[in-house]
């Protein structure tokens, strides 16, 4: 089946983006295609490589880069609730890319599913 | 339709809001803070029993575990990450 | 992803649901920016009021004191775009006293137990 993923809350905050990656990842390994994964919101603060927590913590963004990077999926970040919290492309790791919100229907229009991780 | 809820319904109205617009019959996971509404022995668990009569309700593993979470309410049912998914494959999502 | 989409002339049919009052969190906002860019993908767009969502789109709006945008004159626009399916609980409009004459907009009153059948319609729909 085709997937899209909706994260409209930011890492460690909230346990929103954690469980969005771990079902991402088991998507993935059923053999489902993730369309894309949208960073909405807050959600867009899981995208930024100035994250630096406790070596003794996983590190949601460099989790998020790797899936990205070794499946090849598209992760969009929302570019007006990104400008709105100081996130650019200067900011953003491997495997993130700036988009518009358009982006979030054209994933609705496709998706055979869209799941929703919030706060 | 799988409905999703993820606070605890301690604190949060979500799962009653789901449960106005929740066809009977349609299943619900818990998952997040929402698994606490799986425990046994809480003050919700009569209500908890009397949802389980109109929906299967799912609990996710994995959030149970990292709580310390193990006495659940007869009838609530486990599933891990990869068992949430089989369920998004056969039903469509309202998060709540 | 785009060139696939092209060969697809099917309308999907599309919702948003408001379930969160305005102002207190952007998810009302942010909800409000969807029903927009989606009517601009000409497709099958539907919009739902339920629980605290009903306070969106309440009459009377004025954020001057404190600075926020106000976003009630957009919910107007909704007609402009041609999106013309709005609808709202009852149960959740009558239980936080208001009335349909409250409103900016005019949405068709449905009652709860259609709600999910409206959602299970749809190819997909977002909360906020």
């Amino acid at each position: 089946m085709k997937f899209g993923i909706m994260i409209t809350e930011g890492p460690y905050q909230h346990e929103a983006s954690d469980s969005a990656y771990q079902f991402t990842k088991a998507a993935l390994a059923k053999g489902h295609e993730i369309l894309r994964v949208f960073f909405y919101q807050d959600g867009v603060l899981n995208s930024t490589k100035l994250m630096e927590p406790q070596a003794d913590d996983r590190h949601i963004q460099k989790q998020w880069s790797a899936l990205a990077t070794e499946n090849g999926i598209e992760f969009i970040v929302c570019v007006a609730a990104a400008k709105r919290r100081g996130i650019n492309d200067t900011v953003t790791a491997d495997g993130f890319k700036i988009g518009g919100l358009g982006m979030l229907t054209e994933l609705a229009i496709e998706a055979d599913r869209v799941v929703e991780f919030r706060a | 339709m799988l409905h999703l809820i993820n606070e605890s319904p301690f604190e949060s109205k979500s799962l009653d809001d789901c449960l106005k617009y929740a066809a009977k019959g349609s299943p619900i996971l818990l998952f997040e803070d929402a698994i606490y509404g799986a425990m046994a022995g809480t003050s919700l668990e009569e209500k908890m029993k009397g949802i389980l009569a109109d929906h299967d309700i799912y609990v996710l593993k994995e959030d149970l575990a990292m709580r310390g979470v193990d006495q659940l309410i007869d009838g609530m049912k486990e599933v891990d990450c990869t068992g949430f998914v089989g369920l998004v494959e056969e039903h469509k999502t309202a998060s709540w | 992803m785009n060139e696939e989409m092209e060969e697809n002339e099917e309308m999907a049919k599309l919702m948003i649901v408001f379930r969160t009052a305005p102002y207190g969190s952007i998810y009302a906002f942010e909800g409000l920016e969807n029903v927009l860019i989606m009517a601009a993908y000409d497709q099958d767009i539907s919009v739902l009021f339920v629980d605290d969502g009903v306070y969106a789109i309440k009459k009377g709006m004025d954020t001057t004191a404190t600075g926020i945008k106000n976003f009630s004159p957009t919910f107007r626009a909704m007609e402009a775009y041609d999106i013309e399916k709005v609808f709202i609980d009852r149960t959740s409009m009558e239980e936080r006293g208001l009335k349909l004459e409250d409103l900016v907009v005019e949405p068709e009153v449905v009652e709860a137990e259609a709600v999910e059948k409206m959602m299970e319609e749809q190819k997909n729909f977002f909360m906020f």
